[in-house]
């Protein structure tokens, strides 16, 4: 189906049914009980993750397909949210234009910074594309909000004011916010069914349609002659040169393709909420989407996805746990169990939840290298070779290509 | 004819001469070999050969085309490949995968923007790629991991490759160092097989004698960047400035 | 003439910075083969080395004051620092006073220690793994480190002054000859930077002149062959990486009173050490002192009234901009050698 092999379609067909079920599937538990604190789906949670998904899919078509890490992604990113605000302050409302601008921004720095990043490889190009990074974000930050040239507005960052020019923007006609063709961003439908509420939001649905296009877009790209180049240059850069192959512009289109959709997410992000910072910039945020790529599985197709959910899962469920609710958690046990659980897992959790992101992030470079698809595949072929204990050896041996 | 026509070339590094006013011509479809004691410049010669390394003088014409200052890729694509001392292979791409790169190359050029074709429905390119592998006694390993198999299997994946592309000029760089006896004469078998089936002109710089005498219809000798002697096998074995030039005896 | 001195003057606290936490990541990338994303952590840790000290010297008990009394007409509860109580006032707060010079001995030891760890613990696993990899396990490292201090100390600056003998300030244009107050220079940024030559020079003596330091430099010009020669080399590298990790953390020892240690700072400090070895010439030790020195100078350059007003925020960007073209230029930065990291 729509040139995909059998498995493939399957694996699309899922991350679809997934996505358009998500405020289902996010909200398990009722509204009123103890454990609603884990449900996920409302409205900002969700774009969340479709947003970040399409950050780490693009990010994976670089560093899982050619192996080069790049360290300044968030860059691209935020040039994409600064894009998508500036097309609202000048022109429209209208999210189309706003989120194409931001791609092509991103497109645009992709390859003025990729250009000359790629002429090192290996640490260098981490190292180049970091420094890249920190440029961009000390240009937000400050060079570029001055009095006489002010593109980012600093500190404040940058956001809608009302008495911005919006040419096109007829308040009367459409909502006063962020909108595809007059649907709010914001227009949310609340279904209450028993105790439960689901949320369904134009913003979250437009994120995870996008998402879904740009998931399609990679899978095409993994299994092209284009994506199998880059898999060569990740293999063996000497063999491909001596085999009569460019490599350059095959990294760098990979890398300019990989920009583009860390714009569209930044241009996404302005649409759901039409203002940004340069924080978005900053090479901790760039570490997140490596991060992200690496924990669900650098190289394969659904890894990026699950990396970007599970973290931003977690984030957000973490951070909303503080010590009451650990207390109240362990208030059945004797009080000093109860202190002392709460002492050990209290670093870990709410503010400390970089902590335990770090932690995790070297525990998986460490013990598994490719992620959680690697952990799952691991666990899937134990119940395998349990179930047919010959004929195994030919499949053992086969390489499996990106999945 | 000569396919490879090397004239007046030198290269200095810093104060050594790796190589002196060497001249040398490969004919169309033979097998040429360059022997020659460590240092004699080989290596030297073979990088300048796939443009790694440009000399101070002299040219080099692969089929009346100056190769010098050409990217590594484009003499590729002129119709030079080359085979690695340690096998260069995708290591982490199946064999089928390995083989069908090369032909990708040779259609497409140097790069090209495919992105959203799909390679399982290059049928073309597939059943290239698997005749190669047919012709190689491979086809049953089609879907390894290419990194998994033996240096012996990898030597004729990587051998595989560079035919894939129809290449007019093979250069292979000690083919063989490092392997067993029984891979060694596998690898033998399998180059005095392409220069009868295919019209290749094959380069081959070896140590092994017992390669060299077994493939080559003609021999040069190198020896402290310049060529001694170029010849037949036969006469190249009892000739008294190769003896010189190896062992150091006098004449 | 006099404002040129003085922005060099000016450069040179942050340069010296600059160039002992390149120096480190040189030595480790040099000898280890591991660009190690966590150097600058250890900056940051040796920096609240100085803080722990400070407060662990100030740890106080309350006593009742009975000669003072507060508005209320009570008695006056004051804080008297252990310190005080065992050697007396005076001594006491002398010993407060001088806590940062105090933690480079503190600090030595536990930089060392915490060296070997990282290196016995973790980094050793990684030598045969892709540089990818070593990076990302060092920027876990980074992460991890960086909040435990801010676990423990909070996220804002903690102030640690220096003792108050070097607070003022020294008028350096008068000593060579220039009018009073045209170069009036903070005295502790002077020391910071005597401190770190005598650092630098002590890093290179001991490359220079020791049976140790010769292997170490055999063993970066060319690993593998050192190792045929039967020398445990690897030995000699995890104290290296100890060596690196105290360099790193005088550095920021000394520089907790020119800038309020935060949990932070070392990641600040990182990306631009790399730009400085990056345009010193990966590998090159002599490099990355010259261009952390050049650098620091330069953005001290850029960051005056004259060219900020004419480019605002240059001095945010500048070394950044100079790297680039250093780059473009000259690909294997000053002093790198010819080979590596070339590809």
């Amino acid at each position: 189906m729509l040139g995909l092999n059998g498995r493939d379609t399957t694996v699309f067909v899922i991350v679809t049914v997934l996505a358009i079920m998500a405020p289902f599937l996010l909200n398990p538990f009722p509204t009123e009980s103890g454990l609603a604190q884990f449900n996920a789906g409302y409205p900002d949670l969700m774009q969340r993750f479709a947003i970040f998904a399409i950050f780490a899919i693009g990010f994976n078509i670089l560093f899982g397909l050619t192996g080069y890490l790049s360290f300044g992604h968030a860059a691209f990113l935020g040039v994409g949210s600064y894009a998508a605000v500036w097309i609202f302050k000048l022109f429209t409302y209208n999210v189309v234009p706003a989120i194409l601008f931001s791609v092509v921004i991103g497109a645009i720095f992709a390859l003025a910074i990729g250009f000359i990043s790629l002429r090192r490889s290996g640490i260098y190009f981490a190292i180049l594309t970091l420094a890249f990074a920190q440029m961009s974000y000390a240009l937000a930050y400050s060079v570029l909000s001055n009095p006489k040239f002010n593109l980012t507005n600093g500190e404040t960052g940058l956001q809608v004011y009302p008495g911005d020019l919006q040419m096109f923007h007829n308040p009367e006609r459409v909502p006063d916010l962020p909108h595809l063709f007059g649907l709010s961003m914001r227009a949310n439908y609340e279904l209450s069914v028993g105790g439960w509420d689901f949320n369904f939001n134009a913003g979250y649905y437009l994120c995870a349609a996008i998402l879904l296009l740009m998931f399609y877009l990679s899978m095409r790209i993994f299994r092209s002659p284009f994506g199998m180049m880059l898999r060569a240059i990740k293999s063996n850069q000497t063999r491909m040169t001596y085999t009569g192959l460019n490599a350059r512009p095959y990294a760098l289109a990979a890398f300019v393709i990989s920009g583009m959709y860390a714009g569209l997410a930044g241009g996404l992000m302005a649409a759901v909420d039409p203002l940004t910072g340069a924080e978005r910039m900053q090479w901790t945020a760039s570490g997140e989407v490596v991060l992200m790529t690496i924990l669900g599985g650098a190289g394969t197709l659904i890894g990026p996805i699950l990396g970007a959910g599970f973290i931003k899962y977690f984030e957000n469920i973490f951070s909303k746990i503080n010590d009451s609710v650990l207390h109240a958690w362990f208030a059945a046990l004797p009080d000093g169990l109860e202190d002392f659980l709460v002492a050990i897992i209290y670093p870990f959790i709410g503010k400390g939840w970089h902590l335990t992101l770090g932690i995790l992030f070297m525990l998986v470079v460490i013990f598994l290298p490719g992620g959680l698809v690697e952990g799952g595949q691991r666990i899937g072929r134990l119940f395998r070779s349990r179930k047919t204990r010959k004929g195994e050896t030919d499949e053992a041996t086969q390489s499996t290509p990106a999945e | 004819m000569a396919i490879l026509e090397v004239k007046n070339v030198n290269k200095r590094f810093g104060g050594l001469q790796a190589l002196g006013d060497v001249n040398l011509s490969v004919e169309e479809n033979s097998v040429h070999a360059i022997i020659g004691p460590n240092g004699a410049g080989k290596s030297t010669l073979l990088n300048v050969l796939i443009g790694k390394l440009v000399p101070d003088t002299g040219s080099v014409l692969f089929d009346g085309q100056s190769v010098l200052g050409r990217k590594p890729y484009e003499i590729n694509q002129m119709g030079i490949s080359r085979v690695f001392q340690t096998p260069e292979i995708f290591g982490n791409l199946t064999v089928l995968e390995n083989m069908m790169i090369p032909i990708f190359a040779k259609r497409d050029g140097a790069f090209s923007m495919q992105a959203l074709g799909n390679t399982m429905n290059e049928k073309d390119v597939i059943g290239q790629a698997e005749q190669m592998l047919e012709d190689l006694n491979m086809a049953d390993k089609r879907n390894f991991n290419s990194a998994s198999m033996s240096r012996g299997d990898k030597r004729r994946l990587e051998i595989g490759m560079c035919l894939a592309q129809n290449p007019r000029l093979l250069l292979l760089d000690e083919p063989t160092a490092g392997m067993a006896r029984a891979d060694t004469n596998n690898t033998i078998d399998l180059l005095k097989q392409i220069s009868e089936e295919r019209e290749i002109t094959i380069a081959i710089i070896e140590h092994d004698m017992h390669v060299v005498f077994s493939l080559a219809q003609r021999i040069t000798v190198l020896a402290q960047g310049s060529p001694l002697v170029e010849d037949t096998p036969d006469k190249i074995k009892g000739h008294p400035k190769v003896r010189e030039a190896y062992l150091g005896e006098s004449a | 003439m006099d404002a040129i001195l003085l922005q060099i003057l000016n450069g040179l606290d942050k340069g010296s910075a600059y160039a002992l936490i390149a120096l480190g990541l040189t030595l480790i990338f040099g000898t280890l083969g591991v660009v190690n994303f966590a150097h600058g952590a250890l900056f940051m840790i040796g920096a609240f080395c100085a803080v722990t000290l400070q407060k662990l010297l100030s740890l106080s008990y309350v006593v009742i004051d009975e000669t003072k009394t507060d508005f209320m007409g009570n008695p006056l509860k004051v804080e008297m620092p252990y310190v005080a109580k065992w050697f007396g006032p005076e001594i006491g707060a002398t010993i407060i006073d001088w806590s940062v010079p105090l933690a480079i001995l503190f600090s030595i030891p536990v930089m060392i220690a915490i060296g070997f760890a990282i290196e016995r613990g973790l980094i050793k696993y990684f030598y045969r793994r892709p540089h990818a990899d070593q990076i990302l396990v060092t920027f876990g490292l980074a992460i991890v480190l960086q909040e435990i201090v801010k676990y423990y100390f909070g996220a804002n600056p903690i102030p640690t002054p220096a003792p108050d003998m070097f607070a003022g300030s020294i008028d350096i244009g008068m000593l060579v000859g220039f009018d009073p107050n045209a170069i009036v220079y903070p005295s502790w940024r002077l020391i910071y930077f005597a401190f770190a030559a005598l650092i630098i020079g002590g890093v290179f003596a001991f490359l220079q002149f020791t049976t140790f330091g010769m292997v170490v430099r055999a063993g970066m010009a060319d690993r593998e062959t050192v190792g045929l020669l039967g020398i445990n080399i690897d030995r000699r590298f995890t104290i290296m990486f100890g060596i690196a990790a105290a360099v790193a953390g005088l550095a920021g020892v000394m520089y907790a009173p020119i800038n309020s240690p935060n949990y932070h700072m070392g990641m600040d400090f990182l990306v631009l050490s790399f730009v400085v070895v990056v345009v010193g010439g990966m590998g090159s030790l002599p490099g990355a002192v010259l261009a952390g020195f050049l650098l620091g100078i330069l953005e001290s350059f850029a960051s005056t009234t004259w060219a900020t007003t004419t480019i605002p925020g240059i001095n945010q960007v500048v070394i950044y901009l100079v790297a680039i073209i250093v780059l473009l230029a000259r690909p294997r930065g000053l002093m790198g050698r010819k080979g590596v990291m070339e590809d």
